[in-house]
């Protein structure tokens, strides 16, 4: 089997009182996306700001594309692409002479960096405003701008920073398009994201950070959990009898919502609840399986973290 | 060519791609300083005494070209917290490229432009009446002072830049500079301020800067202390050189 792509253990971050980052682990399969989720402050950026070689770990290790990001940092450095919450481009510059300046810095070659800087700008949909200063250009086209200068190298491994905050659903869109298209030729990435919606398009595991711990990792799927059979009755009178048919058949505690004359509880072989629930339930308005969204699961687990 | 050469060559084309792209906003910066000169020369100049006699003119050169190249600290200190700013700082330090040719490509771009900078205030200066009068060799000496006080400043600059982390600090530096200038030999001479003022003022690193070239130019003024004049700027070096290198490295 192939080393991981990343691989921290135990990364530890101080700045000054105020622990950024505690026993940060991290595995990341090489040619996977993984997502970083957390709220605000969690640490994320932290964790890719060592991960990316910007900031050095109080303890702990760790290892991007086989190297140690302390001790081999150059080394790192020749692996890796960042693409980081803000457009890291010079806006006096136009789109081209941005991407042949950081190509040049690749040490691509004058006509190396120059056929790189024009299949990337096409490849983004840049090429019509290519000659044009990135200071003229639209908040997406600025942040297309930024990963297409975070891709000129076909790095190993590309560490994604909130790339789509503040993007509109269509350039979030091509942004994800693109994500897809560089891990089918074999590129792992790190994403960072508020937007869980994001995490589940794109990401193949994930880990949940919160005030600097991790507090959970799995699969999108497995982080939800089981889905949710979801019952309105007709007669309020029935919510309790209707919950405890429920407790039998789900997997743990039914929850009443009153307002709604809703019972829902999660279960385990949707087939056999489902059929199991239209026998022995004598008032249904509405029976319905739904999948827990990412977003409340995620709020389920920030929430049994917090103290 | 090194990986060392070629990334710092690189990162100075940036700068001359930026002036191409933006030629008014570089021909406005070489002229402010066009622009205090004319102000100084015709404005303030008749009520100016100029020590042991002579044209204000020809004593105002000098402070003017120390005055310029005290002003090139703004905009190093714009170009570098900038890019800290941006993140583009960031993204250069997670490619395989050396902090050197990145400190390296913004000093050779600043020291290109102030030596724009000094060509265009010499004819300015020769189109209103000033010389040099103690040979080109002598000149030529008053030229290599003023940019070693630049190359000083430039590291001050990107160690502040650094520091404050923030463009928007510009503002203060620019308040900063002026009373830096003025409180010097730049525009007067310091026999004519109160004694403690003029004893600051005597101090101050622009004012040996413009009394050494004032006397390489055989303009006049105070005698001037060629030792002190390499001295200042290679103390603020020996300081500011490792202090921005090592802020540069750390960076978070």
């Amino acid at each position: 089997m192939r080393d991981p792509a990343i691989e921290a253990t135990g990364l530890t971050r101080r700045f000054g009182s105020t622990t950024a980052l505690e026993e940060f682990d991290l595995t990341v399969p090489a040619g996977t996306v993984h997502g970083l989720l957390g709220p605000n402050g969690a640490g994320k950026t932290t964790a890719v700001r060592i991960l990316t070689t910007l900031l050095r770990p109080d303890a702990g290790q760790a290892r991007v594309a086989g190297h140690d990001v302390v001790r081999e940092a150059v080394r790192v450095r020749t692996r890796i692409g960042l693409v980081g919450q803000q457009a890291a481009v010079d806006e006096q510059l136009s789109g081209r002479q941005n991407l042949e300046m950081f190509g040049r810095l690749h040490h691509l070659g004058a006509s190396g960096a120059r056929r790189r800087a024009g299949e990337l700008l096409d490849r983004f949909g840049l090429a019509e405003a290519a000659d044009r200063p990135a200071a003229k250009y639209s908040g997406g086209m600025r942040r297309r701008l930024d990963l297409a200068a975070g891709l000129l190298i076909s790095p190993a491994v590309l560490f994604l920073d909130e790339p789509t905050t503040g993007l509109d659903p269509r350039a979030r869109n091509e942004v994800w398009r693109e994500i897809r298209s560089l891990v089918a030729d074999g590129t792992t990435v790190l994403l960072t994201t508020q937007y869980l919606e994001e995490a589940d398009q794109l990401a193949d595991a994930l880990t949940v950070v919160d005030r600097g711990r991790v507090i959970a990792t799995g699969t999108p799927d497995e982080l939800k959990g089981d889905d949710h059979l979801e019952v309105v009755v007709r007669d309020a009178a029935s919510l309790d009898a209707t919950a405890e048919v429920l407790a039998r058949i789900g997997t743990g505690e039914p929850h009443l919502d009153r307002d709604r004359r809703l019972v829902s509880v999660p279960v385990g072989d949707r087939v056999t609840a489902l059929t199991r629930a239209a026998q022995e339930l004598t008032d249904v308005d509405d029976l319905a399986l739904r999948r827990p969204t990412l977003d409340e699961a995620f709020l389920n687990l920030t929430e049994r973290s917090a103290p | 060519m090194t990986a060392y050469a070629l990334d710092s060559w690189t990162l100075t084309r940036r700068t001359l791609l930026q002036w191409r792209n933006q030629p008014a906003g570089l021909a406005l910066g070489l002229f402010f300083p066009v622009m205090i000169l004319l102000m100084f020369a015709y404005l303030f100049g008749g009520a100016m005494q100029v020590p042991g006699g002579g044209d204000y003119k020809e004593f105002l050169l000098p402070g003017i070209f120390v005055l310029t190249m005290a002003f090139g600290l703004e905009s190093t200190f714009q170009a570098v917290s900038t890019d800290a700013g941006r993140g583009v700082t960031d993204r250069f330090r997670t490619m395989p490229i050396s902090s050197a040719a990145v400190l390296t490509g913004r000093s050779v771009a600043d020291m290109l432009y102030a030596a724009v900078g000094l060509i265009v205030l010499i004819a300015c200066g020769l189109a209103v009446g000033w010389r040099w009068h103690d040979g080109p060799v002598n000149a030529l000496l008053a030229v290599g002072l003023l940019l070693l006080l630049r190359y000083a400043l430039l590291w001050f600059g990107i160690w502040l830049a650094l520091a404050a982390g923030k463009p928007e600090m510009l503002m203060a530096v620019q308040i900063l500079v002026w009373p830096l200038a003025f409180l010097s030999s730049v525009f007067t001479a310091p026999e004519t301020m109160p004694g403690w003022l003029g004893a600051i003022a005597e101090w101050n690193p622009l004012s040996a800067t413009a009394s050494a070239t004032r006397e390489l130019f055989g303009n006049p003024g105070q005698d001037g202390h060629f030792w002190l004049a390499v001295g200042w700027p290679v103390l603020l070096l020996a300081v500011f050189m490792p202090l921005a290198v090592r802020r540069y490295r750390r960076l978070t």
